[in-house]
């Protein structure tokens, strides 16, 4: 099993890359952007797991490690 | 008194808190490697500044999980002081130690002096200075800009426990002086039991007036006479 955690500032969290990253790109002439937000991606590798095995296991490491919930939110796909 | 410093994979301010410990303050002052559990009953633990673990996933994160950190919990939650400078106060962050988060700031990296106005003095860092003194002390980092939900920081205005504001050489809290995007100007907290501070300016690096400023001198200072008053 494979389990993907994308990892999200919260939408109240202003995000000081994806402004950086926006201004870039209205000087680059994509006016038509209006806002970007950056986030992290990660894939877990859980050969053993079962698919609710490796979305638990997943959920545990993101609340724990990969995401910090004062700031961020995180969302799970579970995959073969 | 012992001051004990903390030593992640990538610390660089461990040197600069021996420095100003040991041979300014004159006090004894220990490295204490992050995989190490006992801490060798100092009276004072330093987080200092530098990058752990290469600040990789996030500020602190990595750092939060050494097998020191549980050694570290234990001595703040005992009541000893503890302070975290730069990454450290990173660190104390992502330990939940102290409240809120770090950003990125607002603009970039920054690497300069700032002024920092003393805003409570009932914490065994800042015993020494008077109620809005302000230091000039220098900063270095790119991911300073604090922030914390509405109701934390209204929570953290309301107690007391914001303990530094970036200000103006005047010591007036202006968005100019606000070097990296900060809630309220908040360069440093503490937590609720007023013994575990945390902040993004280094006053050990600003121990000397041969260095460009003597400021710093008095946080280091106040930890030796606060405990002193304690014996």
């Amino acid at each position: 099993m494979k389990a993907r955690v994308f990892v999200t500032l919260k939408p109240s969290v202003f995000d000081p890359q994806g402004h950086t990253i926006t201004e870039a790109l209205h000087q680059m002439g994509y006016d038509g952007v209006d806002d970007v937000r950056q986030g992290k991606y990660f894939e877990l590798n859980l050969p053993d797991a079962s698919a609710d095995q490796a979305r638990t296991l997943a959920g545990e490491v993101a609340q724990k490690l990969l995401a910090n919930p004062v700031i961020e939110s995180y969302r799970i796909e579970v995959a073969e | 008194m012992k001051f004990a410093i903390v030593v992640f994979p990538g610390s660089n301010c461990d040197h600069d808190a021996y420095h100003a410990t040991k041979h300014v303050l004159g006090q004894d002052a220990e490295f204490v490697w992050h995989k190490e559990t006992d801490l060798r009953e100092p009276d004072v633990v330093i987080l200092p500044g530098g990058f752990a673990h290469g600040d990789y996933l996030r500020t602190g994160a990595i750092a939060r999980f050494s097998p020191v950190m549980d050694s570290v919990r234990a001595f703040a939650e005992a009541g000893n002081p503890l302070i975290g400078i730069c990454n450290g106060f990173q660190v104390l962050l992502e330990a939940g130690l102290l409240p809120g988060a770090m950003l990125r700031n607002t603009e970039k990296y920054k690497c300069e002096y700032v002024h920092a106005r003393v805003e409570q003095t009932d914490t065994p860092f800042t015993n020494l200075c008077a109620r809005g003194q302000v230091l000039k002390i220098p900063i270095a980092h790119g991911e300073g800009n604090y922030y914390a939900d509405p109701d934390t920081v209204a929570g953290l205005e309301a107690n007391r426990q914001v303990i530094f504001r970036y200000v103006s050489p005047k010591g007036e809290a202006t968005a100019e002086s606000n070097p990296n995007g900060s809630l309220n100007n908040i360069a440093g907290i503490c937590n609720a039991t007023r013994n575990v501070v945390g902040l993004m300016p280094h006053p050990e690096r600003a121990c000397e007036s041969q260095l460009g400023s003597a400021d710093g001198k008095v946080v280091l200072e106040s930890v030796v006479s606060a405990l002193i008053t304690r014996i």
